[in-house]
């Protein structure tokens, strides 16, 4: 597989950066001390190169009625400025991808991919497309991503926006985007403000020109300087998103799971009047139970001791297998080790007792509600 | 770059050795290796009294992202071990050649060790 190197890579190796490949990608892993930096985004801010995430475009009269036959949501529903949390699934009912769509107009969505997964999906919008007035464009090769999160991330954010512009940035709502005026390399531009995340904290995604992403990657350095900004890695970034419950595409999600057993039934819209990709197969499952009274169910553990479980150790009821960690490590936030897992529904109730097997060693679990984590609003 | 520190042996797996013959000698892991594991959160150590094998696992060493294994550098008794370092495993990422040593065994046969630029040169760290 090819490399790739976002346009902040300089600024990474600058900063000492040790770097991990993901998704194709060389990414910082972290910059000095993951825990330090999953601390600084949970009590001031991190700054987040997520240039290897993917950017479609999807345009054209037919761009809502497309997006509800390619994805699982409703897309149509979306009001302008608005962005909703959806999957593309297979015929099969299988996850292709986990993605994100801002509505940009009546006719304008931008779709974000995981990095992994941006061509695919690129390539399965494009092949869907066939019948739609739609022009489905895959930028994501031109276009930076920068995440600005944790608690001081709108305070930061705002010393770069033009005064009379503060109010957009503001009054805007978790899953919502507009344009903003954003102080780069001296000259106000007009760049895409998302306040999404991946880290259960406040924050902010800019979509920014490759060409401008170090401008703006030091500015926000600079902005953030006296507000406990560093630079966060993706080792941080997985233990927030893992303390918040959210799912790894890769971990949780796969082609031969499911949307039900995930969780994510509330995503799949089968009331869509229309029909989309894997309505039929995935109507079947919820019918069947799936992820409620059949098959298996992901889940929130608690350790109740020191040890981890990590990805792919069995998790256990009186020493049989009734499932398995798809996600581990200790919890920097709560001090407790915590995991996601896939486990046999008729385990999968809170309080229930479990093991991890810990290579060979059992280790006392206890199935917990999701989130680990919510912050304090 | 992590630091090699020049006076110590060093064990293919990363365990660095200090022993003088006075008495038995200490082990800890190399700055290399703490760095490469990230924030250490917890370490099981052989237990005093108990015999370990050069070559063979004696305990583990976890961080935020991931479980090692710690192997024997040497073969012999444990005498002590790091109470201090069990309490608060970030000490071996803050000082891995001091405050962060793991354990010390009466040597009865060390296993293959290499000098600091050996070790240096093999795994990229810095004398």
């Amino acid at each position: 597989m090819t490399e790739n190197y976002t346009a902040l890579y300089e600024q990474h190796k600058l900063a000492g950066a040790s770097f991990t490949d993901f998704g194709g990608w060389q990414m910082p892993l972290k910059y000095s001390s993951e825990l330090a930096e999953h601390h600084a985004v949970r009590n001031a801010a991190g700054l987040f190169d997520l240039s290897h995430m993917g950017e479609v475009w999807v345009t054209g009269p037919d761009a809502a009625a497309f997006l509800d036959y390619a994805l699982a949501g409703k897309l149509s529903a979306v009001a302008v400025g608005k962005a909703k949390y959806s999957l593309i699934c297979q015929e099969d009912g299988g996850i292709i991808d986990d993605l994100i769509s801002y509505r940009r107009g009546e006719q304008k969505y931008l779709v974000v991919p995981n990095a992994g997964n941006a061509a695919v999906v690129a390539a399965a919008l494009a092949e869907r497309a066939a019948g739609f007035d739609v022009v489905v464009d895959d930028v994501s090769a031109e276009i930076s991503l920068i995440a600005v999160q944790g608690p001081n991330a709108e305070a930061i954010l705002l010393t770069l926006v033009p005064a009379e512009q503060h109010s957009l940035v503001t009054e805007l709502k978790y899953y919502a985007a507009v344009e903003v005026g954003i102080t780069v390399n001296g000259a106000v531009q007009d760049l895409l403000l998302a306040r999404t995340g991946y880290t259960g904290e406040d924050g902010f995604e800019i979509y920014v020109p490759n060409g401008d992403a170090a401008g703006l990657w030091e500015a926000l350095l600079e902005a953030g300087d006296g507000h406990g900004l560093i630079p966060a890695g993706l080792a941080c970034r997985d233990s927030l998103r893992l303390e918040a419950g959210m799912p790894l595409y890769g971990n949780e999600l796969s082609r031969e799971g499911n949307p039900y057993a995930a969780g994510l039934g509330p995503v799949v819209s089968l009331k869509k009047e229309s029909d989309f990709v894997g309505k039929a197969v995935l109507a079947e499952l919820k019918a069947l139970g799936a992820g409620s009274t059949s098959g298996r169910k992901l889940v929130g553990l608690k350790g109740l001791g020191r040890r981890a479980g990590r990805s792919h150790y069995p998790v256990l009821k009186d020493g049989n297998v009734v499932g398995e960690v798809t996600s581990g490590q200790p919890s920097p936030t709560l001090g407790y080790p915590i995991a996601l897992a896939y486990v046999d529904v008729e385990h999968s109730e809170p309080g229930t007792a479990l093991d991890i097997d810990l290579r060979g060693k059992p280790e006392p679990f206890e199935v917990v509600a999701l989130p680990f984590y919510k912050r304090q609003k | 770059m992590a630091k090699v520190v020049a006076e110590l042996k060093y064990s293919a797996e990363h365990e660095w050795v200090a022993a003088d013959g006075s008495g038995p000698a200490n082990i800890g892991i190399s700055a290399v290796a703490a760095e490469a594991l990230g924030d250490i959160v917890y370490v099981d150590l052989p237990e005093v009294g108990s015999t370990v094998t050069a070559g063979e696992t004696c305990g583990e060493v976890e961080s935020t992202k991931s479980v090692s294994d710690l192997y024997a550098p040497v073969t012999g008794e444990v005498a002590e071990i790091n109470d201090d370092v069990v309490s608060d495993p970030a000490l071996i990422n803050n000082d891995p050649y001091g405050a962060g040593w793991l354990f010390k065994v009466a040597v009865t046969e060390e296993g293959p060790l290499m000098s600091a630029e050996e070790y240096a040169a093999a795994n990229g760290g810095e004398l």
